[in-house]
């Protein structure tokens, strides 16, 4: 039986392969970007309020800082209790146009000793975790070669 | 400058896993702090709990739950919650009160009793609470940021994982001073090095861990403090509750990112160095003045970040102020004489009035072998997540 493919968190990413990308909305009135996205109200404290439109974030960024999760965490994160641990490595990085700091997983395979502060990573689609049913999507950072 | 209030009496249930409830913690906090101040509980005008979000709904309603377990005498009630600023709220709230006229002495009291392993969000799926998305998507737990800023400081400032031990050394050494700890032993840099990483750069001993414990407060207006005989008490100068202005932009727990910096300019300095400049405003004192602080070292790292987010150095500074000495016990501005969280292990409401519980302590002079000779001013810091400011200056 085949699985369907269903973003973990709806709206916030879109496309595939190399047309893979964030997404956030733009407030209409002060150009405010927000990523999770709001779609209600702006949050620019000076701002009149403005219509929210979904737009999508640069898909490169530098690396701001970087960590990796040793242990198991705890559920809502889904994990197979089976299976050994396998760390993963978290990545904060850093959209030069947005002004915007967009923490994610890296890609798998990426660890820690791969990764400097300042180095660039492009977003790519990448899978959560797997069930029954549905392949849970995400967004993964993976570094593009370019050092800080 | 707003008016003072009098610390009348502080009390601790010691931190530990000892397996009972949070209102036997709590009620244990109030007895001692009601004892030290010498008042009645029945001549307590209003009782303030910091709330905590593991005891169910007694803990929602702290405040009512200590009041009845203490014996129902009427009293003026209030809850508060504000994560790790939990207890900071509460004092404010007791402050604010006192201040207002409306209560004459004012019991705070905060208690916790901890789960094993990382904090966890509640149960359910809530797609709409960044608490809930962050462990969903990412299983981003607490450590997990720690980790990053740690390593942002490695980067920045070239921060060592040696320095990053000697926090924990130092506050090992003065928690093993401290009856109310948990962890009373000392720790060497060999045995943080050979502790095991949790989120890289941190390692397990780098972290600090979870507790039971409790802690309260009585405070009191000017007034009453006079009439009650008490000669030059401790008074409570400033309590900063305030929150991030837009956009913030360094990334806070339980976020998946910051706020855009793209339409609006950042405010000078962070969120954090907000905090205790509100403190410091509102006392009308300046780093220079203090003779002690207790900060959050949720992480030996974060630690580093309170030295200069208090102002105590230059910022990338703080590993020099902790190399020199500055911060230890005998050194100008001693840090985290209490032992710290490094110490005792986090209970999430019962921590900012355990921090205040220490400043009394100093200020009185009766804080034995962890002593700050003539300290005269201290100051708490800590941050509460979803953008709570936690500061408090207390002098004598
Ligand atoms: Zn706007």
């Amino acid at each position: 039986m085949s699985r369907t493919r269903t973003p973990v968190v709806t709206g916030w990413f879109a496309g595939e392969g190399d047309d893979f990308r964030l997404l956030g909305t733009r407030c209409s009135a002060c150009t405010s970007v927000f990523f999770p996205r709001e779609d209600a109200f702006c949050r620019n404290p000076g701002c009149p309020g403005g219509e929210l439109v979904e737009v999508p974030l640069s898909p490169r960024g530098r690396v701001w800082s970087y960590t990796d999760s040793r242990y198991r965490p705890p559920s809502p994160y889904v994990t197979d209790p089976e299976l050994s641990w396998e760390p993963y490595t978290l990545i904060a990085v850093e959209l030069e146009s947005e002004r915007i700091v967009v923490l994610g997983q890296a890609a798998p395979g990426i660890t820690v000793a791969d990764l400097t502060v300042g180095m660039e990573v492009v977003v790519v689609p990448g899978v959560l975790n797997e069930d029954a049913e549905t392949t849970w999507t995400t967004w993964h950072w993976q570094p593009t070669g370019v050092a800080a | 400058m707003t008016g003072e209030v009098a610390v009348l009496g502080v009390g601790m249930h010691p931190w530990g896993k000892w397996g009972r409830g949070f209102v036997e913690y709590g009620v244990t906090a109030a007895r001692t702090a009601l004892a030290d101040a010498g008042i009645d509980w029945r001549d307590i005008g209003s009782i303030v709990g910091a709330d905590t979000v593991r005891g169910g709904y007694p803990g929602y309603v702290a405040g009512a739950t200590f009041a009845k377990a203490l014996g129902w005498q009427g009293a003026r009630v209030a809850s508060v919650y504000a994560a790790c600023a939990s207890g900071a709220q509460a004092l404010n709230t007791a402050r604010a009160q006192i201040l207002a006229g409306l209560a004459d002495v004012v019991l705070v009291v905060g208690a916790d009793a901890a789960p094993k392993g990382f904090f966890r969000p509640a149960g359910g799926d809530r797609p709409d609470d960044p608490d809930w998305l962050r462990f969903r998507v990412l299983g981003a737990t607490n450590p997990t940021y720690f980790g990053l800023y740690a390593r942002r400081r490695m980067a920045l400032y070239a921060d060592t994982l040696e320095d990053f031990a000697q926090v924990k050394v130092k506050n090992a050494a003065l928690g093993a001073l401290n009856p109310h700890a948990r962890y009373r032993k000392k720790v060497t840099a060999e045995e943080v090095a050979g502790s095991a990483v949790v989120a890289d750069p941190l390692r397990l001993l780098d972290i600090c861990a979870t507790s039971d414990g409790g802690a309260a407060v009585v405070l009191s207006s000017m007034d009453f403090a006079r009439r009650h005989g008490a000669a030059g008490p401790v008074r409570i100068r400033a309590v900063s509750t305030v929150t991030p202005s837009y956009p913030n932009t360094v990334l806070d727990l339980p976020d998946i990112a910051t706020d855009s910096a793209a339409a609006v300019r950042p405010a000078d300095g962070t969120f954090r160095a907000s905090i205790a400049r509100a403190a410091y405003e509102e006392a009308g004192i300046g780093p220079e003045d203090l003779s002690l602080a207790e900060v959050y070292d949720l992480s030996t790292a974060l630690e580093l970040q309170w030295y200069e987010d208090l102002g105590l150095c230059g910022e990338g500074e703080a590993v020099k102020l902790l190399r020199e000495g500055a911060t230890s016990l005998g050194g100008r501005i001693p840090v985290n004489v209490s032992g710290g969280l490094a110490s005792f292990g986090e209970a999430v409401p019962a921590q900012a009035i355990a921090q205040v519980c220490e400043l009394t302590w100093q200020l009185r002079g009766s804080a034995g072998d962890r002593q700050v000779a003539g300290a005269r001013v201290g100051i708490t810091a800590n941050q509460g997540l979803f953008g709570h400011g936690s500061s408090v200056v207390a002098v004598r």
